[in-house]
């Protein structure tokens, strides 16, 4: 009975959440039928005319209880509060072993892609057992990425990177939604996460591997679009090298120093005014407008990948980094459309093998 | 403790004119000063408002019974749900209470002819209906989608609807909210009648004097926001557009720097109501007075600093998420306080059950549902999951509908034969007051379930195993409609056909019950002196006695 109640919780967050919702219902329900049981009590008793005694209140009672029930709910809250922060707290930092997907989100659909390049639209699959981090930017208002199931859910923003993660516990396919409003199609911004044994997934995404791989892509443009004639290994131009740069510590011209990470990078391409490098000219222009976010992000996923590798060499590809994705509405996932429930399928029936 | 007793004493009886026969024509209406009139002024719009608020939900909740889309079309769906929140929110929950009770009231619980500012009251309607005006303007031009909260960059560069003309509606709205406060405030602290010290102020007048304060400090905040919504939208302004370099977080935390003060606007004015009606029902004075008015400054001073648990999951550091978590903890602690002194009000009274006691203790079970509900949202982990979500829908409501409108529903009855000097058919008024409470349970409650299962809000469609609990809470909302329009039929009734009330049928005590029902436009024939506290039901270690109404019975039979 209670179960039908509840979401499927199908995370390692998920447990933890549900422990704190009850915990709360539980101390809910006692404060709420306490004062319900006074409150109906004391109007049958008390009612106008009733026998009941109606002598002076002790004149202890007053300032005792007051106090009393003051300290006593203050004190309840601020466990609640101890609880739930801690909880948050170690919650928040994602496992360093993480798989890495990007999201990008527009009106209205999610299109999420993976490190080696395979792209979806509406849909995600993801293995069991293993901690997935969602770096995750929106081309045009806010969004919010929400995984009933998983108990997550993050805004997704123009112009900014928002991450979060989760590990999945339970084989099966969940809800993906939107949760912050963003214009007419709103409730139908629906998709699915698709959660397969580590083998299944590993099949699946062999054969995604179609387009190149985000790096690789993030390589061509380098070159494309003019960055490598600054920050190329042999350029004459005085420009910071990108070599071994991502997740460092970089001190800037005016004494901060920063951590290279995507959101930096990113304001680095936008905004490159924003934040000089110690010891070098403010000459780079700015690439917005220019550059879109998914060009944004394989040129981020570029340069991490210079600074696992240094030494690796990048072949220069001749794919397209715009859109590949189709996107009208009879090419959206099956979610989409309310009729279709999302369904838990048993986890040989995933269509592995089509694209 | 304090001594807390009625004035002694009858005041004279004013043999002057009621306000309501100082003058028939409209002009004797449109251009009055007269506090009580203004606070029928806004009665009369604030019922309509919510009214139209009213259609526009049941519409929605109609869509909702099915999860196809098949009575409006998503925009349609959008529109209705937005002109729902902007409606109600600034046209109906922040005026209501404030405006005609605390209007009406203020002055006679003091012991005062009128407000400090007649005419800047009179022009405060003037300023809430030309933001109405403006608001049902940019309705009938085709409406618009953002959703009460104006999120950007929706609504400033995406949205293609009338953001302008409600956004200048409501800025105007809070202008009028602006000068109210200031009214009041200077009000209740100039023109007390001789004798009423702070810690003699009925907990009505404590509680419009703290959302005074809250108006006036945080609608600027407001006004400033839809300023820089203007400036973004229509003269281009970058300031939260993202490739410009805005911040469209930065309106986030603008707008709930008001608006979550602005739920202590709503609420805070039904505790004092709430006081009011129990303390006289149960026959004792309220239990912990200084208590409940130091609870009710603490909550309007803690409420400026708990704003950004509406944005734990928008990016915010989880530091600063942290303190907000911590605050809004806190601020939870003296809504308990004031739940426990009604409740301790209650032991050893003398308890009768007339309609607006009915609506206050309504009031009191779903607003302890409502708070507790926000614990929920104060823990980081669970508000994660259930923000933006049904559970949400559901917790604003119970505070707001269920304690709100309970609240606004219980002064109704309870002031009505002060205000209109007639009394309406008691069976009636118990009977929409049940029916309402269980309509809105009905119509609320499988709202949580549906929102811990995930069903994000603002759906028009929804995934079909979804349906069960909306097709419960659709149903939930056909009852309440009809609770709702009750009221509507049996006080006209007794306009015309009530008996006549006389001075004090609910045998309180409180200044405004010392004068003649309606008052006299210049409220008391002399200015009253206290010399006792509020609320004198009983002597000292004394028990109270029943009262025997003067009303039970009457009207009843038409």
């Amino acid at each position: 009975m209670l179960a039908a109640l509840m979401p499927s919780s199908a995370s390692t967050q998920g447990a933890t959440t549900d422990a704190i919702f009850f915990a709360l219902l539980g101390l809910s329900a006692v404060i709420l039928l306490l004062v319900l049981t006074l409150v109906v009590t004391f109007a049958i008793r008390y009612r106008r005319g009733s026998k009941a005694d109606r002598g002076a209140l002790p004149a202890i009672i007053s300032r005792q209880f007051e106090l009393g029930w003051t300290a006593t709910t203050l004190f309840a809250f601020l466990f609640l509060f101890w609880w739930a922060g801690s909880s948050q707290l170690s919650a928040l930092i994602p496992p360093k072993d993480a798989l890495e997907v990007h999201v990008v989100a527009k009106q209205w659909m999610w299109k999420t892609q993976h490190a080696n390049g395979a792209r979806e639209i509406n849909e995600l699959h993801a293995p069991v057992g293993v901690p997935v981090r969602l770096v995750m930017t929106s081309q045009d208002v806010i969004h919010s990425f929400f995984i009933p199931a998983f108990r997550i859910k993050k805004d997704v923003l123009p112009g900014r990177y928002t991450d979060t993660w989760f590990e999945a516990d339970k084989v099966g396919v969940y809800h993906l939604f939107c949760a912050e409003f963003c214009g007419t199609d709103h409730s139908r911004m629906l998709g699915r996460i698709v959660i397969m044994t580590p083998e299944d997934y590993a099949q699946w995404l062999t054969s995604q591997l179609e387009g190149d791989d985000l790096a690789r892509e993030g390589a061509a443009l380098f070159t494309a679009r003019g960055c490598s004639g600054c920050h190329g290994p042999s350029s004459p131009v005085h420009a910071p090298k990108l070599v071994g740069l991502y997740g460092r510590a970089v001190p800037l011209s005016d004494g901060r120093t920063v951590m290279a990470d995507e959101a930096y990078i990113r304001d680095s391409i936008l905004l490159p005014h924003r934040d000089i490098v110690a010891g070098y000219d403010p000459i780079m222009p700015s690439f917005a407008g220019i550059l879109s976010d998914g060009e944004i992000q394989s040129l981020i996923a570029y340069i991490r990948s210079l600074a696992s590798s240094p030494e690796r060499s990048v072949q220069p590809g001749t794919a397209s980094s715009g859109s590949l994705v189709p996107g009208t509405p009879s090419e959206r996932s099956p979610a989409m459309t309310p009729g279709n429930a999302v369904r838990r399928q048993p986890p040989g029936e995933f269509d592995g093998g089509k694209p | 403790m304090t001594t807390i007793a009625a004035p002694s004493g009858d005041l004279p009886v004013s043999s002057e004119p009621s306000y309501l026969s100082a003058g028939y024509t409209l002009g004797s209406w449109l251009g009055t000063s007269d506090h009580k009139r203004i606070a029928i002024l806004y009665a009369i719009s604030v019922t309509l408002f919510f009214f139209l608020g009213g259609i526009a939900v049941t519409i929605v909740r109609v869509e909702l019974f099915t999860p196809e889309a098949d009575v409006v079309t998503a925009d349609t769906y959008n529109r209705l749900f937005t002109l729902h929140g902007v409606i109600m929110v600034w046209f109906f929950m922040i005026p209501s209470i404030p405006n005609i009770f605390g209007n009406f009231l203020l002055p006679l619980m003091i012991g005062a002819p009128d407000v400090a500012f007649p005419r800047l009251n009179l022009m405060s309607w003037y300023l809430n209906i030309g933001g109405a005006s403006l608001t049902i303007y940019a309705l009938i031009a085709g409406g618009v989608d953002t959703g009460w909260t104006f999120y950007t960059p929706f609504s400033t560069m995406f949205s293609n609807t009338h953001v302008l003309a409600t956004a200048a509606g409501v800025f105007l709205a809070g202008f009028s909210s602006i000068a109210t406060g200031v009214n009041f405030i200077a009000t209740t602290h100039m023109l007390r009648a001789p004798g009423m010290t702070w810690f003699r102020l009925p907990l009505f007048v404590w509680a419009i004097y703290a959302t005074s304060i809250v108006m006036v400090l945080a609608t600027p905040v407001l006004a400033i926001t839809l300023i820089l919504i203007v400036a973004e939208r229509w003269l281009g302004l970058p300031i939260f557009d993202p490739s410009r370099g805005g911040d469209p977080v930065l309106f986030q935390h603008l707008f709930w720097f008001y608006s979550h003060p602005a739920v202590y606007i709503m609420v805070l004015p039904a505790m004092g109501v709430v006081s009011e009606v129990i303390t006289c029902f149960a026959r004792r004075r309220v239990f912990g007075y200084t208590f409940m008015v130091y609870a009710m400054i603490g909550i309007a001073g803690i409420g400026f600093f708990v704003w950004g648990h509406h944005m734990f999951v928008a990016g915010m550091s989880p530091y600063a998420g942290l303190i907000f978590s911590f605050l809004s903890f806190v601020v939870a602690v003296p809504s308990a306080i004031k739940v426990f002194n009604w409740t301790a009000t209650l032991y050893r009274g003398q308890i009768s059950f007339d309609a607006p006691m009915l609506y206050a203790l309504g009031f009191l079970g779903l607003f302890t549902i409502g708070g507790l509900t926000g614990l929920f949202l104060a823990s980081i982990p669970v508000d994660v999951h259930v923000t933006d979500t049904y559970f949400v829908v559901a917790h604003f409501h119970y505070i707001m509908v269920g304690g709100t409108v309970s609240a606004f529903f219980a002064a109704l009855h309870f002031w009505w034969p002060k205000i209109t000097g007639r009394l309406y058919p008691e069976t009636w008024a118990r009977f929409a007051a049940i029916l309402m409470f269980f309509g809105f349970n009905f119509t609320f409650f499988p709202q949580f379930i549906v929102g811990y299962l995930g069903m994000p809000r603002r759906y028009h469609v929804y995934p079909p195993e979804f349906q069960v609990y909306n097709v419960l809470s659709s149903a939930g909302a056909v009852i309440l409609a009809a609770a709702y329009l009750m009221p509507l039929g049996y006080l006209a009734w007794s306009l015309v056909w009530g008996r006549r009330a006389g001075r004090n049928p609910w045998d309180a005590t409180g200044l405004e019950w010392q004068t003649a029902s309606p008052p006299p436009r210049e409220n008391f024939p002399r200015t009253p002196h206290v010399d006792v506290g509020p609320y004198d039901y009983h002597p000292e270690g004394m028990s109270p006695a029943p009262y025997q109404p003067r009303h039970r019975g009457q009207g009843d039979q038409a």
